[in-house]
């Protein structure tokens, strides 16, 4: 993973017109309505939108978590749409880190056995991926924290394992969800910064959030509305998507 | 494979983790599958006793003898066609003797007569009653099973003659000369004082229902002498090889109508007994009661059972975002399928082993507080106890495990 490497004419995701129908009720919800959206190597892209936009819906596509109602999905190359359930968490595990905004660790083990799940998902034997684990723990600066328990923590650190867990597996693509709606801004501010430093690194990371100071961070927005994308400033700026009280002065600074 | 052991190691110590954490919930839960197991192994237990007392109770009558008897040894429905029948006379041994001994090649060896009622024996204050008073010869050793602990059995000499001698079971020498043995002094009979010349070591109970300890036996002619009356007779036969029972019984049935002079046409009106009869009478009862006892019990197993299962929901429902996390970052159906399994079975083997040890001592108390009841804790018990409460854990454990295995991730994710 050099940081210079820019492998952006490869793309890791291909999502063509896809849509996502739930049935709630009586009422059949069109939460995706015809979603196109490419993500290459090495982007950092903001998915930001309102509540009911669907964009926790096409996280949820991205992530793996969940198929399209119709629409073709192609994950470095491979159609996911038609992927059985075991088939996806195949993908999940090896493609794919999660984080949350609620960190979502497994709160009675410590850092090194939460950040090794994946591993043990994944089949690697127990000293490589003890080794792994502290390894990635250390990338993010928990060299002291190895036995901690999450409660044991502060949220940012907390967050700091729920990335390191979501690299262990050297995934294709980082899938952060809010990842600072449960911080302060100060701490926040260091998980932005973190994050910066894996893209910088060569990481591929996807933000779904909806403040826009939080998605000024990526080097590319996607806008959600009423199932449909409303705008996508394709990483070159894009300034007239932006809101007009809320200018974005911090895209300008990273490059 | 490695990764199927890395799953099932990982799911060994959320299990173990889980349990800790909810240590009351478990205790719990695991207390229904105790009493279970307890109860299970207690009733194999007492089944396991009851067959070896029964076992033990069968080889009294010698797997190779015939008792010629006015009744039979099983129920019968028609007992007016046996109340009628000619009593049995401890004079037929004799002509029975002859006829085997003038037959070549007999399956028969000897016939030994036996009569036998119940009376009480006394030695000077000390009277034991409803003691076994049997009078036979000196050839019933040859149809019997007993040992002596002192002494020995009365000769051919004294048999004959009707000597006043006897041999005393367990029971009565216990009773009569607790501090002392019992040989070459006298016991009183209905005023009758008889010389001990041996004391046979102890036979326990029948069915545990009455001692084969509480017995006196003595030569025929001194028995017909003091109590011919109401007594009842029987003459036993030993067969030359236990395995061709059948044709020793058809050969006696034969010998038997000729010694009591049986025309053709006529019926037999004797019955020709054996242990094995006795047996397939008994084993029908005996079979009945350790099915409804294991049924009864296992109830209670299975009440331990849902026990578990609702523990179990309980727990799925409570870590379903973790489950929504843990198939997010790549767990199978399978994984966490196992993961669940693992933990009720794990939590039932608990039980089981609790339960096995509370059983243990139990049984061990029992059997040092009753002495008399044969108690067999055995290694297969434990290995069978122990399989239950795994097959109880994967059974209880597998439907929760299940709706667990096929949670949507998206949902369990958001699950509050």
């Amino acid at each position: 993973m050099t940081s210079d490497t820019r492998l952006s004419d490869s793309i890791i995701i291909d999502i063509e017109n896809i849509t996502k129908d739930y049935v709630m009720g009586e009422e059949i919800v069109h939460a995706l309505r015809g979603v196109s959206l490419q993500i290459h190597s090495n982007e950092y892209l903001a998915i930001m939108g309102p509540s009911g936009s669907g964009k926790s819906t096409l996280m949820n596509m991205l992530g793996c978590l969940d198929t399209p109602s119709s629409g073709r999905y192609e994950f470095n190359g491979r159609d996911v749409s038609s992927m059985t359930d075991d088939e996806l968490a195949s993908i999940r595990n090896r493609e794919i880190g999660f984080v949350f905004q609620t960190f979502n660790l497994l709160p009675r083990a410590d850092s090194l056995r939460n950040v090794e799940l994946p591993l043990i998902y994944a089949g690697m034997d127990p000293e490589t991926r003890r080794e792994r684990a502290a390894h990635v723990l250390r990338e993010v600066g928990l060299d002291d924290r190895l036995h901690h328990k999450p409660n044991e923590l502060s949220g940012g650190q907390r967050q700091r394992v729920a990335i390191a867990r979501a690299l262990v597996n050297d995934p294709s693509i980082i899938l952060a969800d809010e990842p600072t709606g449960n911080l302060d801004s100060k701490t926040g501010d260091e998980i932005m910064t973190l994050f910066e430093n894996l893209y910088q690194r060569g990481h591929t990371i996807i933000l779904v959030t909806h403040e826009a100071d939080i998605a000024n961070h990526a080097r590319r927005t996607v806008r959600l509305r009423d199932g449909l994308i409303e705008s996508d400033d394709g990483g070159f700026g894009g300034i007239d998507n932006l809101p007009v009280e809320d200018p974005l002065p911090a895209n300008a600074t990273v490059y | 494979m490695k990764r199927f052991l890395y799953e099932l190691s990982e799911s060994w110590k959320i299990a173990v983790a889980q349990m800790r954490s909810n240590k009351t919930r478990s205790t719990l839960t695991a207390l229904g599958v105790v009493i279970g197991i307890v109860a299970v192994t207690l009733m194999g237990t007492a089944i396991g006793g009851i067959q070896v007392g029964f076992d033990k109770s069968m080889a009294i009558f010698g797997d190779d003898v015939l008792y010629v008897s006015q009744w039979p040894w099983k129920r019968v429905d028609d007992w007016w066609n046996y109340r009628d029948r000619k009593k049995i006379k401890t004079e037929y041994a004799e002509p029975i003797n002859r006829i085997i001994a003038a037959t070549p090649n007999s399956n028969l060896v000897i016939a030994v007569p036996t009569s036998s009622l119940l009376r009480s024996v006394k030695n000077g204050q000390s009277e034991v009653s409803n003691v076994l008073i049997r009078g036979t010869v000196s050839d019933y050793l040859i149809t019997s099973t007993f040992d002596f602990k002192e002494g020995r059995f009365f000769n051919d000499v004294e048999s004959r003659g009707g000597a006043n001698v006897c041999v005393i079971g367990y029971d009565v020498a216990d009773a009569l000369f607790p501090s002392e043995s019992p040989i070459e002094k006298s016991v009183l009979i209905n005023g009758q004082p008889f010389r001990v010349v041996g004391v046979i070591s102890r036979q326990g109970t029948f069915l545990g229902l009455f001692s084969l300890d509480s017995i006196v036996v003595m030569p025929l002619p001194a028995f017909q002498k003091y109590f011919s009356a109401k007594s009842d007779s029987d003459v036993l036969v030993k067969v030359k090889d236990k395995t061709r029972l059948a044709e020793a019984r058809d050969e006696l049935t034969g010998v038997m109508r000729r010694v009591r002079g049986l025309p053709p046409e006529k019926k037999d009106d004797f019955s020709i007994n054996e242990q094995q009869a006795l047996k397939s009478t008994l084993d029908p009862i005996k079979n009945s009661i350790a099915i409804a006892g294991l049924f009864i019990t296992g109830l209670s197993l299975f009440v331990g059972a849902i026990g578990i299962m609702n523990i179990t929901f309980v727990s799925v429902k409570e870590r379903t975002r973790e489950i929504g996390t843990r198939k997010a970052l790549g767990a199978r159906r399978r994984t966490i399928l196992l993961q669940f399994l693992i933990e009720s079975a794990s939590l039932c083997l608990l039980g089981g082993f609790i339960g096995l040890g509370v059983a243990y001592v139990m049984c061990t108390g029992i059997g040092q507080a009753f002495p008399s009841f044969p108690i067999q804790f055995s290694l297969g018990l434990v290995l069978v106890s122990m399989a239950v409460s795994i097959l109880t854990g994967l059974f209880s454990g597998f439907a929760p495990a299940w709706s667990a295995s096929r949670l949507d991730p998206v949902a369990a994710l958001r699950y509050e």
